[in-house]
């Protein structure tokens, strides 16, 4: 049995959907998804616990062994990256406000769980495979089951919004697959550590170019990578509150590891960042992203929206990490990567909770609410100060890796701007604060039920956990950055 | 010459080219998921291409073979097995939309539906 983990963890959640659609009672499916989100987590940690203790666990598909077979292959990121992704799912599938939202016929939840448990699968799936065209499945399982999660949402917009994520994802898809293609033709193989060691003799040649820029820019698209990431405020703002919490919170991340992956694993940090100089390309648009990002954040006036662009803005701050290839800055973008999930997770909650009660998720919306609805404000006001880097929180631990990757690189203007884009994410966190506790409140309304307000403290508590016991956040993203360089650990 | 000896791959840019084009270019959405579909189409067509050898047989083993004949590669015709299914399920969503969407707005075409999104409600 424990043998067969790794793949089980997959296999688990994508039998699951079709079993919510024989379930059908409300009920029944909410607690099914949260009992299989639960055991992939359990599964997860397993995994975690056995890499860091025997090393790279690979499995082969059906007995076929790679590269002829598919195999699943787990080392230190995968692994970390799993227990985020399931973690996630295990806090936001049970709360209580995962149907707020939603323009869900009566009847039909159980529909919109399956879609929830598909989309769990295919992220699953692109953090543990090992063979680039599987890679390609998942990644369309998760896309497919995401458009229709985002157009569940309340407002007519959500269906525009769910379209153009359609087109943008699909174009970024088919590149990821022309590219997939390219280096299938020169090398023959589809296995990751197969490309890696045919690849190096090759890598002058154009058609493994092109390749990489196809590669490059499908990854970008769905990790929203400034100036990509168009169809990114549109969908998180109309999906419902949950599906943003839950989206947010884990697609981008695995596309994250997915880039990193081709970077690191496939084409080798010598060639791409010393041949290509990919990071005078991918540099400026980071720093790019955190400034535009946060300062379109300033100026919104919803709720979802506003966190939304604050997304852009710590999409560029990973991608940071990902440029300096060196194993402070890594560390740093992997457990931006971690801290990040859970603070957009835990205020994407929150918001969720204000819209169950309000009904609306504009920022006028919490106006005055500090006293009403004390413990969804508080996550709120944590939250926000985690975006900003506090000391004390998550976020001051992934930014001060950050700063300290600039720095041993020698970067010292990036280091300065690290710091003065998190200056601009106080301004829209203190306008959420002021709003808070000094507006008029418009809504007469009281505390939302405790299945709602636990699973955002769970994952704004775990903000403040992680800001100080940081043993498991750090030590593990140094891991995953170690076995990416290909140091031994 | 040796450019034109490829000219299924030329195909294949051609073909992606249109499909791109006319994602960007249409306003009426099911037009766009038509160009979404050529473009897709045409990557399906660009590993069908890859796998062939000049004079290859199909990858069958016929009775009392020797080892010397040579066949085409079925592992990319195979990949675009789930690949055609994946391009149908994306179209199947894509129409699920536009039929939704036209049901909610009355309208299929990109720049009325962005006027209506901004003009609020």
């Amino acid at each position: 049995m424990s043998e067969h983990l790794s793949a089980l963890i997959v296999v688990l959640p994508l039998l699951a959907a079709p079993v919510c659609l024989l379930l059908k009672q409300p009920r029944m499916v909410r607690a099914w998804t949260s009992i299989v989100a639960w055991a992939c987590l359990v599964m997860a940690w397993t995994l975690l616990e056995r890499v860091h203790a025997e090393g790279v666990i690979t499995y082969s598909m059906g007995g076929w062994d790679p590269p002829l077979g598919i195999e699943y292959r787990l080392d230190a990121l995968n692994a970390y990256l799993l227990v985020i992704v399931t973690g996630i799912a295990s806090v936001v599938f049970p709360s209580g406000a995962i149907l707020t939202d939603t323009s869900l016929p009566e009847g039909k939840s159980h529909l919109y769980f399956a879609a929830l448990l598909l989309c769990l699968a295919g992220l699953l799936g692109i953090s543990s495979t090992g063979d680039l065209f599987n890679v390609f499945v998942f990644v369309e399982i998760t896309s497919l089951s995401s458009y229709t999660l985002i157009s569940l949402g309340k407002n007519r917009q959500a269906l525009t919004a769910a379209f153009s994520y359609l087109v943008m994802g699909t174009i970024g898809g088919t590149f990821l697959l022309v590219g997939i293609g390219f280096l299938y033709q020169v090398t023959g193989t589809l296995n990751m550590q197969d490309l890696a060691l045919r690849l190096p003799e090759l890598l002058g040649s154009r058609t493994i170019l092109a390749g990489f820029a196809f590669l490059m820019v499908g990854g970008s698209i769905k990790l929203a990578v400034f100036p990509l990431h168009q169809w990114l405020p549109n969908a998180y703002t109309h999906a419902p509150a949950a599906v943003s919490a839950f989206i947010a919170a884990t697609a981008t991340k695995v596309s994250y590891y997915l880039l990193a992956r081709i970077i690191f694993t496939i084409f080798g940090a010598a060639f791409v960042f010393d041949a290509l100089h990919l990071h005078w390309l991918l540099l400026p648009l980071a720093i790019a992203a955190m400034f535009a990002g946060s300062l379109a954040a300033v100026f919104q006036t919803d709720l979802k929206r506003l966190l939304a662009y604050s997304s852009i803005a710590q999409i560029g701050y990973m991608t940071l990490g990902l440029c300096m290839a060196s194993e402070t800055g890594l560390t740093g973008g992997i457990v931006h990567l971690f801290n990040h999930a859970l603070m957009k997770g835990g205020l994407f909650l929150a918001v969720a909770c204000v819209v169950m009660r309000t009904g609306s998720s504009s920022v006028s919306a919490i106006s005055g609410l500090g006293r009403k609805m004390p413990l969804t404000m508080a996550a709120i006001v944590v939250g926000g100060l985690s975006l900003i880097g506090v000391p004390g929180t998550a976020g001051f631990i992934s930014k001060w890796y950050l700063v300290v990757g600039a720095l041993e690189k020698g970067w010292y203007a990036v280091s300065v701007l690290i710091l003065l884009s998190s200056l601009i994410a106080v301004v829209y966190v203190w306008r959420l604060v002021e709003t808070i506790f000094f507006g008029d409140p418009e809504h007469e309304v009281c505390e939302v039920p405790w299945t709602s307000w636990l699973p955002t403290w769970i994952l704004i508590g775990a903000t403040l956990v992680f800001g100080f016991w940081t043993d498991v956040t750090v030590g593990g993203a140094s891991a995953a950055a170690r076995s990416l360089l290909g140091v031994a650990p | 010459m040796e450019a034109l000896g490829i000219w299924n791959y030329w195909g294949v840019v051609l073909l992606m080219m249109v499909g791109l084009y006319t994602v960007i270019a249409r306003d009426h959405l099911v037009k766009k998921l038509i160009g979404l579909g050529i473009f897709q189409v045409a990557v399906i067509l660009f590993y069908v291409s890859m796998g062939k050898v000049t004079g290859g047989t199909p990858p069958i083993i016929p009775e009392g073979a020797d080892g010397s004949e040579v066949y085409s590669n079925p592992l990319p015709h195979v990949l675009m097995l789930t690949a055609i299914v994946v391009g149908v399920a994306t179209l199947a969503v894509g129409l699920a939309l536009v039929v939704r969407i036209r049901e909610a707005y009355g309208t299929v075409e990109e720049d009325e539906l962005q006027r209506m999104n901004r003009s609020g409600s």
